[in-house]
C-alpha cells in the first residue's frame, strides 16, 4: 500500500530541520573528502613518483568502471592516535569486478607506511567477516609494512588481531570464497603471508617484495647483504619460489590481471528472494532532510521516513494498530523484499511481541530484515515491570538474535540502551550496521545519564547531612553531557567502528540496496529461533 | 531475350547486372569462390554456384568452370563485368563453343584492341589521332630502352594486355628504365598473364577523357558523351563526371566520331569505351576498353539510359533502341570511388572486416558489392562502393556529391573517404580544373585528419559513460558512486598520438566532462549528442577498447586503455621489415649476411595485384630472412631483420 506523506516542505520547521542536516552531512562530505586524499602530500608525492598508482586509483582500476563502490568504515581510526590515520591506512569495501561482488582490502602506503594500527586490523578483520558472512569473494591489493611496532600488544597477541586475517583467508578458502591478493608493494614479515595464504597471487615487478624477514633484519640475523628486490621480487616469486603466480609490469597490469582472475571463479549469483522490477520512491529521499527534527527529543512519524526509502513508498505495514510504538511491514527496495522494523516511539510490551511476531514471519519467509533504529528504550515503571515487559522484551531480542536472514541496521536517531538490542546493534550481527551522522548512540542518553547520576549523588551528599546546590548539581552535570555527547557522536563510534560507516540519509535508499543485493551472493538457511519465555 | 544469365563476376558490378537483369525478368546466376561464400552478390542471385578457391586463377578467372556452371544451371549467356575474364577474347571464344553468348562484343574485336600496339596499328589506319610511342611485337629490353629515348622522357610503361592501372610504370629518366620495366613485365604477367609491354610518351598535364560507344548486331554504333576520368591517383581513376567541365560541343563531336569510327575500325558490338588523353584542344587515342566501365553510372546519370539493360538486348540480338540525334544529355554527375584503402600509407588496401557501413542510399545512388559485416579481403579489388550523384548543372551534383560523402560512415578498414571529400572541396575541382596530375600536386589532400575537436572527444567519452540496457542489479549502476564522496568517473582515451584524461561527473542529465581546463555538459541524444545545449548529429561506435566518432563523413578512432597490455620495453633497434598488408612475396633480394644501406629494396611483395618494394629502414647487416619467394605472409610479419 502506498503511504501517504504528510510532510509539507514550506513548513519553516521543516526548513530549518533540512538546514541544520544540510550542515551536518556536509561536514561529514568534507571530513571524508579530507580522508580520502590518505596521505599527506608528500607521502603521495613520493608514492607516485615510484609509478605507484594511489589506492583509490587502484581501486578505480580494479572494479568494472563506474560501478559503486561501498566504502566501509571511512572514519575508522579518526582522532584515535594523536595524529591522522586516514581511514585506518587501510580501504576496504565492496565493489564489482568483472560482474561479481567482491570485497576489497586495500593497503595505503601513504598512510604510515600502510603498517598495521589496532583499528586497521579491526577493519581488514570487519572486511573479511562481510566478505565471509555474504559469500564474496576477497581481493587484496596488499602495500603494506606490516605490524605498526609502537602499538604491537594491541595488534598482534589477541584472538582478533593480526592472526586472525590468515586464520580468515584459509577458513574462507575452505569455504570456496576466492582469496586473490595482488602484491603491489611491501610485504612483509607477517604480511607475507597474505599472498602466501590466497587461493591465486599477483605480483608487480620491480615494485612487489614478499619476506619473512627484510633485507635489515637479514643482515642482523645471519649477516648476508641482499636487496629487496633480490629478497623477495617479483622475478624471484613469479619463477623461482612460487610464491606469486602472476607476475605483472605495472599497477594497472596487476589490477587487469586480478579482473581476469575474478572471471575464471565460475560463481553465479543465484538470489532467493523473489525480485522484481526497481521502482523509485514516490517522495524524493532528499526530503528526510527536513523530516528529521533538529532537536532529537521531538517526535516524528517513521513513515515519512520509509516512504522515502522503499520502492515506490509502497508499505504493506503488519498489525498497524497493535503495539503501535513499533512499526513493522513489508516493502521492497530495488525491486528486493525486505521486512521493515522501524521505531515510532518507546518500545512497550505490545510493540516488543509485534517485533518478535514480525520478525518470525520474515525468517519463516526467508525476507532480509532491515531495522531503523531510534530508541531510547523501554518502558520503565512498576505498571510494566508487573506486566512482564523484560521477558516480552527478552521475546524480541530472542527472535531478532536467532532469525537467519540477512539483517540490516540504520541508527537513524538515537540508540539508547536496551533498545538498541532489540532493534538490532552491533552485538546482534546484522550483516551491516550504518549511522546517519545525525544519530547518537550510547547506553542511556546524555541527560539521563546527568539526571541518574546527579541523583545518586544528591542522595550521597544529603545522606551525610550535606546539602546541594543547583549550580554545584548543574557543574557535576555538564561534563557527564559533554562526555555522552561526544562518545555517543558518530564520528566517534565509526572511529572505533562500533558501525560499518556513516551515511548520509539520502543515499539510505542506495546502500541499503547495495548491501541486500551483496547479502543475496550467500545462501539464506532455515531459521531455528530459541526458546521464547511465555 | 534471356530467360537467364549467368554473371563471370563478383562485388558490386555483379550486383549491378542482378539488379537489371532482374528488372527486365531475367533469372541471374552467381558464382563464387570460398572467400565469397557469404557475399553480397551471392545473396542476391537467384542460383549461385561455387567454382574454386579464393585467388581469382583458381576461381573468377577459371573459363571451364564457369562455361561448367552454364551448362549445370541452363543460363544463356554470360555477363563478364569488368575485370576478370570481361576482355579475354579466349573465354569469348569458349562461350561461343560452348553454345553461351558472351555478353560483350566478339572476341575478334576483343583481340584487335586487346594488343595495345596492334590496336594503334589499327587506329592510325582509321585515322584516329595517336600519341608518340612504340607498340611493337620485339620485347627485348634494350629496344624497349631504345625506343624510350627515341620517344623522350618521360615515358609510360604499360601492360600491352591492361587496363586499371596494373602495371604501368612512368620512368622519368633513362638510367631507371630497366628496373622499372622489370616490375612492370611482372605486374603484367600476374595480373594479365601476358608479360609484354607498349611504350608511350607520357604527357605532364594531361586529362583522361574517355567516350563511351554502343554498337549493335545490325550496324548500329553510336556515342553517348564522355566521362572526365582525369582525377586518378596511381593511374587508378578516383573520382569520375560526365559530361567533362569545359569540353566544347564540337570536340565532344569529334571526340565522338573518332570513337565510333575506332569501334567500327574493329567490328566492335555492344558497350565500349575508348580512352583519349587531352590536353588543350587536342586529344589521342589511348586505348579501348572493350567491357563495361567501372564509371558507366555517370553516363547513365546524364543520358537517362541503363547500359546493362543495352548489352543484354544488344547481346540478344536486338537493335539499338535509338539513334546518334536521339541521345539527349541531362545535367551533370559525379562518381566517387569508395577504397577500403589507407592514403596515409600510400594506397596499401586495408583488409578486415567491415564493421560498420552506411552508405548515403538517399542521396546519391550507390552501387555496392558488399554490407556491413562482410570483409575485404586482400584477393580481390578493395573497392567498398561508387557513389553517383547527378544535378542539373556541375555545381549542383558537385554539392551533392560533398552531401553524400559527408554522410558515409566506414569502420572497419582504413578508406579514401577523406581523399574524396577533398578532392570534392578542392576549389580547383570545384573550378573544373581537373588533370591527371591533380592529386600528385596536392599533397595537403593525403594529410592526416585534424585532431579531434571538443565535441568528438564528448562524444566518445558518452559512449563509455552511458550504460547499454539498464540492468535490475544496484551493482551495475555506472555513475561512479561512492560513499559520500562526490560521484565521479575518469575516462582515459587517446586518438593517434594525443591522449585524453577525462574527469566525468553524473548531473541530471548526461555528465559534466572535464579535461585540459574545460568543462562541458554532455548527453547522449537520438542520432548524436548534445553538448552545452548544442545537439550535434553524429554516430558512435563502441567496440572492445575503441571508439569510433563519425561526424560528417570523418572517422576519429579513440582507444581506452589495455590494462593486460603494459607498456613493453621499446624493442631494441628497428631493423625489422614487417609485412605492411597480407600479401605474397615475389622476391627476396638480399641474403643474410648482406650488407644493405637504408632505402635498398629488401622484399617485393605483391598484394591485391600491386607490388610493394620493402626497403632496409637503416644501414646494416641482413641477420635473418624469414620469408622466401612464393610465400603468403600475413599482416605484420616479420620479414627480415637486420642488425645495424
Amino acid at each position: 500500500m502506498r503511504l501517504v506523506s504528510h510532510y509539507n516542505p514550506r513548513d519553516p520547521a521543516a526548513a530549518a530541520n533540512a538546514e541544520v542536516m544540510r550542515e551536518i552531512v556536509a561536514d561529514l562530505r568534507a571530513k571524508t573528502e579530507r580522508i580520502a586524499l590518505g596521505g599527506n602530500e608528500i607521502s603521495r608525492n613520493r608514492h607516485t613518483a615510484r609509478g605507484k598508482l594511489l589506492p583509490r586509483d587502484r581501486i578505480a582500476n580494479l572494479l568494472d568502471p563506474g560501478t559503486p563502490f561501498l566504502e566501509f568504515s571511512a572514519f575508522a581510526a579518526y582522532g584515535m592516535y594523536g595524529e591522522d590515520i586516514p581511514a585506518a591506512g587501510v580501504i576496504t569495501g565492496i565493489g564489482r569486478v568483472a560482474g561479481r561482488e567482491c570485497v576489497i582490502v586495500c593497503n595505503d602506503a601513504t598512510v604510515k607506511g600502510g603498517t598495521y594500527f589496532p583499528l586497521t586490523v579491526k577493519k581488514h578483520v570487519r572486511a573479511q567477516e562481510i566478505a565471509q558472512q555474504n559469500n564474496l569473494p576477497c581481493i587484496y591489493l596488499v602495500d603494506s609494512g606490516g605490524a605498526n611496532l609502537p602499538n604491537q600488544d594491541e595488534v598482534f597477541p589477541d584472538r582478533d588481531h593480526f592472526g586472525r586475517i590468515f586464520y580468515n583467508q584459509a577458513n574462507m578458502s575452505a569455504a570456496g570464497i576466492a582469496q586473490i591478493a595482488v602484491v603491489m608493494g611491501s610485504c612483509t614479515a607477517g604480511g607475507a603471508y597474505v599472498p602466501a595464504m590466497s587461493d591465486e597471487s599477483i605480483i608487480v615487478r620491480n615494485q612487489g617484495t614478499i619476506f619473512l624477514g627484510g633485507p635489515p633484519l637479514v643482515k642482523a640475523a645471519t649477516g648476508e647483504v641482499v636487496t629487496a628486490e633480490a629478497l623477495g621480487g617479483g622475478d624471484l616469486h613469479a619463477r623461482t619460489s612460487g610464491v606469486v603466480d602472476h607476475l605483472a609490469e605495472n599497477d594497472g597490469h596487476a589490477l587487469g590481471i586480478a579482473r581476469r582472475i575474478v572471471r575464471t571463479l565460475n560463481r553465479t549469483k543465484r538470489p532467493e528472494v523473489e525480485i522484481i522490477a526497481a521502482r523509485p520512491p514516490a517522495y524524493d529521499p532528499a526530503e528526510i532532510y527536513g523530516i528529521i527534527p533538529s532537536d532529537r527529543r521531538k517526535p516524528f512519524d517513521v513513515r515519512e521516513v520509509i516512504a522515502r526509502i522503499v520502492d515506490a513508498s509502497e508499505f504493506d505495514e503488519f498489525k498497524a494498530n497493535y503495539g503501535t510504538t513499533l512499526v513493522t511491514g513489508f516493502a521492497h527496495i530495488e525491486g528486493m523484499p525486505v521486512g521493515i522494523v522501524a521505531n515510532n516511539g518507546i518500545l512497550f510490551s505490545e510493540s516488543a511481541l509485534k517485533g518478535a511476531h514480525f520478525v518470525e514471519l520474515c525468517g519463516q519467509r526467508k525476507i532480509p530484515l532491515v531495522f531503523l533504529q531510534n530508541i531510547t528504550g523501554f518502558m520503565v515503571g512498576s505498571k510494566y515491570e508487573a506486566g512482564g515487559i523484560a521477558k516480552d522484551g527478552a521475546k524480541f531480542v530472542t527472535a531478532v538474535s536467532t532469525v537467519a536472514v540477512p539483517k540490516f541496521t540504520v541508527v537513524i536517531g538515537g540508540s539508547f540502551g536496551a533498545g538498541n538490542y532489540g532493534m538490532c546493534g552491533r552485538a546482534f550481527s546484522p550483516r551491516f550496521l550504518w549511522m546517519w551522522p545525525n544519530a547518537r548512540i550510547s547506553v542511556m542518553g546524555g541527560e539521563q545519564a546527568a539526571s541518574v547520576l546527579a541523583t545518586l549523588r544528591r542522595d550521597a551528599i544529603e545522606a551525610k547531612g550535606g546539602a546541594w546546590s543547583a549550580e554545584d548539581e548543574e557543574a557535576f552535570k555538564n561534563p557527564i553531557r559533554a562526555q555522552y555527547e561526544t562518545q555517543g557522536h558518530p564520528y566517534y563510534a565509526s572511529a572505533r567502528l562500533w558501525d560499518d560507516g556513516i551515511i548520509d540519509p539520502a543515499d539510505t535508499r542506495r546502500v541499503l540496496a547495495l548491501g541486500l543485493s551483496a547479502a543475496l551472493n550467500a545462501p539464506i538457511p532455515e531459521t531455528t529461533f530459541g526458546v521464547f519465555r511465555m | 531475350m534471356f530467360s537467364k544469365i549467368l554473371i563471370a563476376n563478383r562485388g558490386e558490378i555483379a550486383c549491378r547486372v542482378i539488379r537489371t537483369a532482374r528488372q527486365l525478368g531475367i533469372a541471374t546466376v552467381a558464382v563464387y569462390s570460398d572467400a565469397d561464400a557469404h557475399s553480397m552478390h551471392v545473396a542476391m542471385a537467384d542460383e549461385a554456384y561455387h567454382i574454386g578457391a579464393a585467388p581469382a586463377r583458381e576461381s573468377y578467372l577459371r573459363a571451364d568452370a564457369i562455361l561448367d556452371v552454364c551448362k549445370r544451371a541452363g543460363a544463356q549467356a554470360v555477363h563478364p563485368g569488368y575485370g576478370f575474364l570481361s576482355e579475354n577474347a579466349a573465354f569469348a571464344d569458349a562461350c561461343a563453343e560452348a553454345g553461351v553468348v558472351f555478353i560483350g562484343p566478339p572476341a575478334s574485336s576483343i583481340r584487335a584492341m586487346g594488343g595495345k600496339s596492334e590496336a594503334k596499328a589499327l587506329m592510325q589506319q582509321a585515322g584516329v589521332p595517336l600519341v608518340p610511342g612504340y607498340h611493337g611485337e620485339d620485347q627485348s629490353p634494350e629496344l624497349l630502352e631504345y625506343e624510350a629515348g627515341r620517344i623522350g622522357y618521360p615515358v609510360l610503361i604499360k601492360a600491352s594486355a591492361g587496363g586499371g592501372g596494373k602495371g604501368m610504370r612512368v620512368v622519368r629518366e633513362a638510367a631507371d628504365f630497366a628496373a622499372e620495366l622489370a616490375g612492370a613485365k611482372r605486374e603484367a604477367l600476374s595480373s594479365f598473364g601476358d608479360e609484354r609491354v607498349l611504350i608511350e610518351r607520357y604527357l605532364t598535364h594531361p586529362r583522361h577523357v574517355e567516350i563511351q560507344v554502343f554498337a549493335d548486331s545490325h550496324g548500329a554504333c553510336l556515342y553517348l558523351a564522355e566521362r572526365d576520368c582525369s582525377v586518378q591517383r596511381r593511374h587508378q581513376k578516383v573520382i569520375e563526371e560526365a559530361p567533362a567541365p569545359g569540353l566544347s560541343a564540337e570536340m565532344r563531336r569529334a571526340m565522338g566520331e573518332a570513337a565510333v569510327a575506332a569501334a567500327r575500325a574493329v567490328g566492335y558490338v555492344g558497350a565500349g569505351t575508348v580512352e583519349f588523353i587531352v590536353e588543350g584542344d587536342s586529344f589521342a587515342f589511348m586505348e579501348m576498353n572493350t567491357r563495361l566501365q567501372v564509371e558507366h553510372p555517370v553516363t547513365e546519370a546524364i543520358t537517362g539510359l541503363d547500359l546493362v539493360e543495352w548489352q543484354l538486348r544488344v547481346a540478344s540480338g536486338e537493335a539499338l533502341p535509338i539513334t546518334q540525334d536521339q541521345v539527349q544529355l541531362n545535367g551533370h554527375a559525379f562518381e566517387a570511388r569508395l577504397y577500403a584503402e589507407d592514403p596515409l600509407r600510400n594506397f596499401l588496401p586495408s583488409v578486415g572486416r567491415l564493421v560498420h557501413l552506411v552508405l548515403p542510399e538517399d542521396r546519391a545512388r550507390i552501387d555496392a558489392g558488399v554490407r556491413s559485416g562482410d570483409e575485404i579481403t586482400a584477393f580481390y579489388d578493395p573497392m567498398i562502393a561508387k557513389i553517383i550523384t547527378h544535378g542539373p548543372d556541375r555545381a549542383v551534383a558537385l554539392h551533392r556529391l560533398e552531401r553524400a560523402l559527408a554522410a558515409c560512415e566506414v569502420v572497419g578498414v582504413q578508406t579514401n573517404l577523406g581523399l574524396l571529400r577533398g578532392i570534392a572541396a578542392e576549389p580547383a575541382f570545384a573550378a573544373g580544373d581537373v588533370e591527371t596530375g591533380f592529386i600528385g600536386a596536392r599533397p595537403h589532400l593525403l594529410e592526416a585528419a585534424a585532431a579531434p575537436d571538443p565535441v568528438a572527444v564528448a562524444a566518445a567519452a558518452l559512449a563509455i559513460l552511458v550504460p547499454g540496457a539498464a540492468q535490475a542489479d544496484p551493482w551495475a549502476a555506472q555513475d561512479g558512486w561512492q560513499l559520500n564522496l562526490p560521484s565521479q568517473r575518469r575516462v582515459s582515451l587517446t586518438c593517434g598520438d594525443v591522449s585524453f584524461d577525462i574527469m566525468a561527473t553524473p548531473g541530471i542529465h548526461g555528465w559534466a566532462l572535464t579535461w585540459e581546463g574545460q568543462t562541458v555538459r554532455a548527453e547522449s541524444v537520438e542520432g548524436g549528442v548534445r553538448i552545452d545545449g548544442v545537439r550535434h548529429r553524429l554516430t558512435v561506435l563502441r567496440d572492445g577498447l575503441s571508439v569510433v566518432v563519425i561526424r560528417d563523413g570523418v572517422n576519429l578512432v579513440f582507444v581506452l586503455p589495455d590494462l593486460l597490455s603494459p607498456p613493453k620495453a621499446a624493442h631494441a633497434g628497428s631493423g625489422r621489415v614487417l609485412a605492411p598488408i597480407p600479401g605474397r612475396v615475389v622476391s627476396v633480394l638480399v641474403n643474410a649476411g648482406d650488407s644493405v644501406t637504408q632505402g635498398q629494396t629488401l622484399v617485393v611483395l605483391e598484394a591485391m595485384k600491386m607490388e610493394l618494394a620493402l626497403t632496409a629502414p637503416q644501414d646494416g647487416v641482413v641477420r635473418m630472412i624469414n620469408v622466401a619467394a612464393g610465400d603468403m605472409v600475413s599482416d605484420g610479419a616479420e620479414l627480415v631483420e637486420l642488425a645495424s
